[in-house]
């Protein structure tokens, strides 16, 4: 049946590395992956495994060592970065350079792929931003100044951003690493909403193992040997959580569905 | 919910009523008093009282507050493009080189005529000789600082590589004046303190053109300057082409810069200044806006650091470039004293 279901990702024996004109750098390779759309993805693997290598690949960021990537049946290659906006927003770590935008003016900046040359707003574009600042509930935020804004209030409006660029996709980088653990529900609730409500496509690289394992429809594992993906719960019967810490202080609990730290 | 992006329509309307005072302030002063109603007639060819006045104003003071106008909005738009491309509130239009280009250029032909024989030294002391040899320079050391620039990916590196092309020509002027007499020293300091006047019409629509051709540049990335606000990555994924962008800005402030200076010296701090003056004003990173407000508060200024500079009713003219200075540098420190932080 996977025949008639449109991926909005799919990727086949992808190698992802670093390139330069002495050696090549593998970093992971034979990645296939077949995502469908409206789902909450996220990805788990430990510090260094190259998480951030992956989204910056699927993201065009970075070129892939070899294989191909296909966003919505197209080809990476052919989709320049204009095209690729329309379907593919970021939420980034790094921090935001020092500035006066206005937190309004900040989720406006979403809409650039769709203004005309000097990016005056139309009535559909203020439609989407007023939409995103629903979406996100941070409507009461419109006119502080972004730098103002604690962390957690910084990471929805930043995610409002993405979505007043109405794109099927959002690929998020570890966007709860500076926030409490309410802050860090909170986003990963929002995150699980767009994906059910709004039919977004959400892929999230994440350290939070034990709440992706409670809300991500789907589960990336980067192990130290091989990439598993599929719906959580068949990785969760399939014990391939176990393969993601080498470690002997940490074991997957099957039934808590957690990981606990064993006690010597 | 209406859009609540700030037009800031009234601030412009004051600031331009505001220019428009300060270039008539401008052109009255000097060492001979003219009244208000005569110099307004001579620009609409009316009969002055004096053939001299007329010619005055004609000839000196309206072609050096149109240049005033020119240099200092040009020099702060160059000053806002780099403080947005460098993300760094220190940068300024100079720090590609292009004064260090344009000095070293002009140190070599008033400092080095003596190995070159007397034809060129005359040339040296016209204003289109002195413009040439800075032109030249400025796009020797502008290309090679960019030609490093497209060897490296990090916008910042470009920062420091433009600072170490600075020293670089700095060190070879010192080593020219070591050698130069007392005269062609003088000859070569005086273009280093940077003058408005002395341009004729000819030389001020030379400056005009490329001056245009600068601004017409820097329209053309409004939009893209403004999703850089978030970071190159970010731009990038909003469908901005980061490298043409980064190429644009480039281009349009050494043109900016290249013929400003060549012109007029280099003059310091003003576009570094105004940038951070106007945004006390314009509480906006919008470049949409912010350009234009630049422009005429760098032209605002420009015409009253002239005007300080011509010693009201002396015979006095003072080096604009101190000026500057004096302004720039107090302001600089009072912003960071007072704010605690700069943002651009």
């Amino acid at each position: 049946m996977s025949t008639l279901h449109k991926h909005i990702i799919k990727t086949s024996n992808l190698s992802i590395g670093y390139a330069s004109k002495k050696k090549k750098n593998t970093i992971a390779s034979n990645l296939n992956i077949e995502l469908t759309k409206g789902k909450l993805v996220c990805l788990l693997g430990k510090n260094g495994i190259g998480k951030s290598t992956l989204l910056r690949t699927l993201t065009k960021v970075q070129p892939a060592l070899s294989g191909e990537i296909f966003i919505n049946d197209c080809n990476l290659k052919d989709l320049n970065n204009l095209e690729l906006s329309k379907s593919l927003s970021l939420v980034l770590t790094e921090r935001l350079p020092e500035n006066n935008l206005s937190v309004y003016e900040l989720v406006a900046l979403g809409r650039q792929p769709y203004t005309n040359w000097v990016g005056t707003l139309t009535e559909k574009d203020l439609h989407f931003i007023k939409t995103a600042f629903e979406q996100t509930n941070t409507t009461h935020l419109i006119k502080t100044k972004y730098y103002e804004l604690s962390d957690g209030q910084l990471q929805k409006i930043l995610i409002a951003r993405a979505l007043a660029q109405n794109t099927d996709i959002i690929v998020l980088d570890e966007p709860t690493a500076h926030l409490d653990l309410h802050h860090t529900i909170e986003t990963f609730a929002l995150l699980k909403k767009l994906a059910s409500e709004f039919n977004k496509t959400i892929i999230v690289s994440t350290h939070e193992v034990n709440l992706a394992l409670q809300l991500a429809d789907e589960l990336w594992l980067m192990t130290p040997s091989n990439f598993i993906s599929g719906e959580t719960e068949k990785l969760i019967v399939n014990n391939d959580l176990d393969t993601l810490f080498d470690s002997n202080l940490i074991s997957f609990n099957k039934t808590l569905k957690q990981f606990t730290i064993l006690k010597s | 919910m209406v859009s609540p992006i700030k037009s800031y329509k009234n601030t412009f309307v004051i600031l331009f009523i505001t220019l428009i005072i300060i270039f008539l302030i401008n052109i009255s002063l000097g060492s001979v008093y003219i009244p208000l109603k005569q110099i307004i007639l001579s620009f609409f060819d009316g009969n002055v009282e004096k053939e001299a006045w007329k010619s005055i104003i004609l000839h000196y003071r309206l072609p050096k507050a149109i240049t005033a106008i020119i240099v200092g909005s040009g020099l702060s738009i160059s000053g806002l493009l780099m403080q947005t491309l460098f993300r760094n509130p220190l940068a300024g239009p100079f720090v590609l080189g292009i004064s260090s280009g344009a000095s070293l250029g002009v140190a070599i032909l008033i400092l080095g005529a003596s190995f070159l024989g007397a034809n060129i030294t005359s040339y040296a002391f016209t204003n289109w000789g002195q413009a040439t040899a800075a032109s030249i320079g400025a796009f020797l050391v502008l290309s090679a600082v960019i030609l490093a620039a497209l060897k490296v990916r990090n916008t910042m590196s470009i920062l420091i590589i433009g600072l170490m092309f600075g020293s670089l020509t700095s060190a070879v002027i010192s080593v020219l004046a070591y050698f130069s007499s007392a005269n062609q020293l003088q000859q070569y300091l005086f273009w280093s303190f940077g003058s408005l006047g002395n341009l004729s019409w000819k030389e001020i629509l030379a400056l005009l053109i490329v001056y245009f051709i600068g601004i017409v540049l820097v329209v053309l990335i409004i939009k893209p300057l403004n999703s850089l606000l978030l970071g190159e990555n970010y731009a990038k994924s909003m469908g901005v082409n980061v490298k043409r962008t980064r190429n644009i800005t480039l281009i349009a402030t050494s043109l900016l810069t290249g013929v400003i200076t060549a012109f007029s010296g280099p003059i310091a701090f003003i576009g570094l200044a105004v940038p951070h003056l106007t945004k006390l004003l314009f509480t906006t990173s919008n470049h949409k806006t912010l350009l234009p407000a630049v422009a005429v508060s760098g032209a605002i200024i420009m015409l009253i650091c002239d005007s300080i500079s011509q010693l009201p009713s002396s015979e006095y003219t003072l080096p604009i470039n101190a000026i500057t200075s004096l302004f720039g540098a107090p302001i600089i420190i009072w912003l960071l004293v007072r704010k605690r932080k700069i943002n651009y």
